[in-house]
């Protein structure tokens, strides 16, 4: 079967239940088409001959059971995964190999799945566009010299080119919605206390989640299925009745009411976003679904709030980087030159200015100038939310606010940059559950995307009206394979 | 307001990152451009608003005080750059 790595998660599932396919027969099609895909740039690190002795040994005792059997997929490098190199795209953690699991992972590989690799990132997931990881930056497999988006851009460029069927990415403030957006591809950023934090490499612990990326809907809530548990070692794990997503998915979304933001139309955003928009509104009403036009006052502080509180958080987390225990040591004349050096030599550009910023709103005389006062703004960020959600079942917005820009296109301009986030920031903010899904291409035919965002825990409804839009916009992702060799 | 080289330094310091007089220049012009664009928060007025603390808004539940990782030195120690099997070795600290 030739066609093998076009298959959705879910045919792959059901194919190999049915014993049309072996675990072996789909890991050798993805590692095949992987290696052959290098100038992606999609691996930091492969474990290939791992898997197929992994899959080798699914072969020979078959659990079908499972809700993921035998299925080969790589993971953004910003899970721990035991004894597999884990870098988060730094040169600080280069040699790092981690001898625990992450609890995600963890819950996939205890479905059947198998780890077909690690996948490039923005170094410690800052970044918009893949371009600030040591590795360097990844290709998007819709053009060449595209950028994929970030931070999970590696990730949304292995899925949208067939090298891994589904995978995980994680969101601090778009990084799973935007790479999706900008490959064509669905990404689900869960509600903040549904997936485990335990082995990611902490970015902005208030704001980081991990969640699902894939082709379709279906396979994406299959995967949230399996990676949303309560676990006891991360102390913000939250403890809620979780749905069977991929099982109660349905396309009746008959009498939902969704809100329709006015402050997302912004300044200088392309007609052609502004007319994937109403196309989508049109779409929902298709389902039967109402719009309601809801005001998000405070949507245009949400950016500056999360560039107090994600570097904020993020020198703190980092601070645990001093070439001592792990990592990347410099030579250094006493300790303290050894780690001025060490963090100097071992961080790029951008994570340097996080931290810089984060430590100057941290500290002595600016602390309630800055920091304290973001953090009021992102309550009257919430406050927003939950004002409209009195009112309405979900919201939808575009997901970007524009396509897939090219390489080194933003690069020296870090607020342009982060303006690409304008749409996902909010979500993190307020700690709610977010999709992006594709809905459409530009006229360069690059692809666009919408994002539906549900209440707190309310994954189930988000994922339904994305399933029920889904079937109405039929997309297709156009991937002419101009990488492969 | 302006972030100028003296206050990159004391950043600098603080972060335990050392930065060359050229990356310093750079660093408050990205700096300041960022700055700029934060400071829209202050047409708000927050006075009466409670900052948001805790996103899950759940307390924190507590355990017991338990061993649960045994013997897992030769782990910890395994990633270190420099150690003599029982210790992480940095440079010395005391004259």
């Amino acid at each position: 079967m030739s066609d093998i790595t076009k298959q959705s998660l879910t045919e792959l599932v059901e194919n190999i239940k049915k014993k049309k396919l072996s675990s072996t027969d789909v890991t050798k099609a993805f590692i095949q088409r992987s290696e052959k895909s290098s100038e992606l740039n999609t691996y930091i690190t492969d474990d290939f001959t791992s898997a197929l002795d992994k899959a080798k040994k699914f072969d020979q005792k078959p659990n079908l059971d499972l809700k993921l059997p035998g299925i080969p997929m790589a993971v953004k490098d910003l899970f721990c995964t035991k004894n597999v190199k884990t870098t988060a795209g730094s040169k600080i953690l280069n040699n790092f190999v981690p001898t625990y699991e992450s609890t995600v992972t963890e819950n996939i590989w205890n479905e059947g799945a198998i780890l077909l690799g690690k996948l490039n990132c923005d170094e410690f997931a800052m970044g918009s566009s893949n371009e600030t990881s040591h590795f360097g930056n990844v290709q998007n497999p819709i053009d060449k010299n595209l950028v994929p988006g970030g931070s999970s851009g590696g990730s949304a460029s292995a899925v949208a080119g067939q090298l891994s069927p589904i995978t995980i990415g994680t969101d601090t403030g778009g990084s799973i919605r935007q790479p999706a957006s900008f490959t064509g591809i669905v990404g689900l950023k869960p509600t903040y206390g549904s997936c485990s934090r335990y082995g990611i490499v902490a970015f902005a612990s208030s704001l980081d989640q991990a969640g699902p990326m894939a082709q379709n809907v279906k396979d994406c809530a299959l995967l949230q299925e399996v990676i949303s548990t309560y676990d006891s070692k991360d102390s913000t794990s939250i403890n809620f009745k979780r749905n069977h997503y991929s099982k109660e998915l349905t396309k009746n979304i008959k009498g939902k009411k969704i809100g329709i933001p006015k402050e997302y139309r912004v300044d200088g955003m392309p007609k052609e976003i502004e007319d994937l928009w109403q196309k989508g509104i049109q779409y929902v009403k298709d389902c039967g679904a109402e719009t309601i036009d809801i005001s998000l006052p405070h949507t245009s502080y949400a950016l500056p709030t999360y560039y107090i509180v994600a570097p904020a958080e993020a020198s703190s987390n980092l601070a645990r980087y001093d070439g001592v225990k792990y990592g990347y040591r410099a030579k250094g004349e006493n300790l303290i030159d050894m780690y001025e050096k060490t963090r100097s030599e071992g961080f790029g550009a951008e994570v340097q200015r996080r931290i810089m910023i984060g430590t100057y709103v941290l500290s002595s005389g600016y602390y309630d100038a800055y920091y304290l006062k973001a953090q009021k703004v992102r309550k009257l960020i919430k406050n927003d939310f939950d004002e409209a959600y009195k009112k309405v079942d979900a919201i939808l917005t575009p997901s970007t606010p524009s396509s897939a820009f090219k390489i080194g296109e933003k690069t020296n301009d870090p607020v342009s940059m982060y303006l690409n986030d304008i749409f996902t920031v909010p979500v993190n903010l307020a700690g709610l559950p977010g999709i992006s899904i594709p809905a459409g291409h530009d006229t360069k035919g690059y692809p666009l995307g919408l994002q539906i965002i549900g209440k707190a825990f309310d994954e189930q409804n988000i994922l339904n009206i994305a399933f029920a839009m889904e079937e109405k916009i039929n997309f297709k992702n156009k991937i002419t394979d101009w990488w492969i060799k | 307001m302006s972030i100028d080289l003296k206050t990159i330094k004391h950043i600098s310091k603080l972060s335990r990152i050392s930065v060359d007089e050229k990356r310093a220049e750079k660093l408050a012009d990205d700096l300041n451009s960022i700055f700029e664009f934060i400071e829209k928060l202050n047409e708000l007025k927050t006075d009466d608003v409670k900052p948001l603390t805790s996103i899950a808004e759940t307390t924190l539940k507590f355990r017991s005080d338990e061993i649960k990782s045994k013997n897992i030195r030769e782990q910890i120690i395994k990633n270190s750059p420099e150690d003599n099997e029982d210790y992480f070795v940095v440079p010395k600290v005391i004259e």
